[in-house]
């Protein structure tokens, strides 16, 4: 441990965040928060966020699984728990949702191996 | 009568409390004894348990339903079928011209001795309503004990092989639950998702699907009070308090009699002893169908169960 770490810690023990703080569950109650600063936009983002999980062409039920596979794309731990919950309250079982995060899974594992290409095209471009 | 939460979003519904609108069923628990001890189960019933409707009450039971307005017996536990008397009850009622309904686990007609029940409720015209909460075998053992769900599928072939599930045959109604500390989904979805899975699996129908919210009492709240959900599945449930469900919930519709003969304005009182408003008959040898018909009901927290989302009763 840095002397610089622990004189920080010393000097503001109760305001540091550490690193097991982050992603608590009960910060998610607290989201309305992030509005007090640029107001509009939070109230924009908002209501673009009700809408678009609003039943449409799809219905609520899909997207609430779109939802949960997304969470665990972008592994967000706030909505992994949130859309868990909306997929259960849709009826589903951890068998739709561990499929949907397959699906999730392969297309983020696609989309890294589709680069390989890229460095083929990079390693055929400046070689012999 | 306490002025709960429940009481004071009731009377801003309907600007008044919550009141009988009819009496067209006797729902009557046999007895807490059953062959399953489920997670879910608001009765916390189970194969030790002892409590179980005697004879007087039984014949009490049965003057009520030929003298009194209601024109449907509802048969319940712990599992109805288990009580020395169940079958003189529904031979009675169908003599009577009642409707009777028997809610029953399914897995019971694997018990010794009650092989027959299939037959038995087909030649009664008995309506089934049955307790399947998922059509996922995992699921259902999870909740119901290991090697259920096999049992409940096999009985429902039984069912459907007399008839029951048929558009022309006889009916057979199945019940979903939460299998946790969520809300169920919009029926009419679960429905169709359960006909299709059902069929494509297991070659079996039904009539309708019903899904019901779990009460937080009983076995459930123990459950929720251990993993620290209690809070905020009771917040969920007045969260979604729904006025529009007022209209259907159970204790407007029916009387509840327990094991003992106890009245109860629903199962779920019951369950929690929790009696009727002061002044009415406390036991089926008192009945009275003309005060009981448009009674004052006995309210708590527990209430927002049946209201919560599309209601739960």
């Amino acid at each position: 441990m840095s002397l610089r770490y622990v004189i920080v810690g010393f000097i503001l023990p109760s305001r540091r965040p550490r690193m097991g703080d982050y992603y608590r569950s009960e910060d998610l109650d607290r989201f309305t928060e992030v509005g007090r600063h640029s107001p509009e936009l939070f109230k924009k983002f908002l209501a673009w966020y009700t809408a678009a999980l609003e039943p449409g062409a799809l219905s609520k039920r899909e997207k609430a699984l779109i939802a949960v596979a997304v969470a665990h794309a972008v592994q967000c731990p706030y909505c992994i728990d949130a859309y868990t919950k909306a997929c259960m309250e849709e009826g589903m079982s951890l068998e739709h949702i561990t499929e949907a995060v397959h699906v999730a899974s392969a297309i983020r594992g696609g989309a890294s191996l589709v680069h390989a290409i890229q460095a083929r095209n990079c390693s055929d471009s400046i070689s012999l | 009568m306490k002025n709960s939460t429940f009481q004071q979003r009731v009377s801003g519904a309907l600007r008044g409390p919550l009141r009988s609108l009819e009496l067209a069923t006797l729902q009557v628990n046999l007895g807490y004894r059953c062959n399953l001890t489920c997670k879910h189960c608001h009765v916390a019933c189970a194969p030790s348990r002892t409590e179980s409707m005697d004879r007087d009450t039984a014949d009490a039971v049965l003057r009520a339903l030929e003298s009194g307005p209601a024109d449907t017996i509802d048969l319940t536990g712990g599992s109805p079928e288990l009580n020395p008397h169940f079958r003189r009850i529904v031979r009675e009622a169908h003599a009577l011209s009642k409707k009777v309904i028997v809610r029953t686990n399914l897995a019971i007609v694997h018990e010794e001795g009650m092989a027959d029940l299939p037959c038995f409720y087909r030649d009664h015209n008995v309506e089934v309503v049955a307790s399947l909460p998922y059509y996922v075998g995992d699921d259902v053992d999870r909740v119901r004990g290991s090697g259920t769900f096999v049992k409940c599928i096999a009985v429902l072939r039984q069912f459907y092989e007399l008839g029951y599930g048929h558009s022309d045959g006889g009916t057979l109604n199945l019940v979903y639950n939460p299998r946790g500390a969520f809300l169920s989904p919009d029926q009419t979805c679960l429905e169709a998702e359960y006909r299709r899975e059902l069929g494509s699996r297991f070659g079996v129908s039904f009539t309708r699907l019903f899904t019901f919210n779990n009460m937080p009492i009983g076995r459930f709240r123990d459950f929720l009070r251990r993993t620290g959900n209690l809070e905020a599945y009771q917040s969920r449930l007045v969260a979604a308090f729904n006025p529009d469900t007022l209209d259907g919930v159970m204790c407007r519709h029916l009387l509840s009699v327990g094991w003992d003969g106890g009245l109860y304005d629903c199962d779920f009182n019951q369950a929690l002893g929790l009696s009727m408003c002061s002044g009415l008959p406390k036991h089926i040898r008192d009945f009275d169908g003309a005060a009981l018909e448009h009674r004052d009901i006995e309210t708590d927290e527990h209430c927002f169960g049946c209201t919560a989302g599309a209601g739960s009763s």
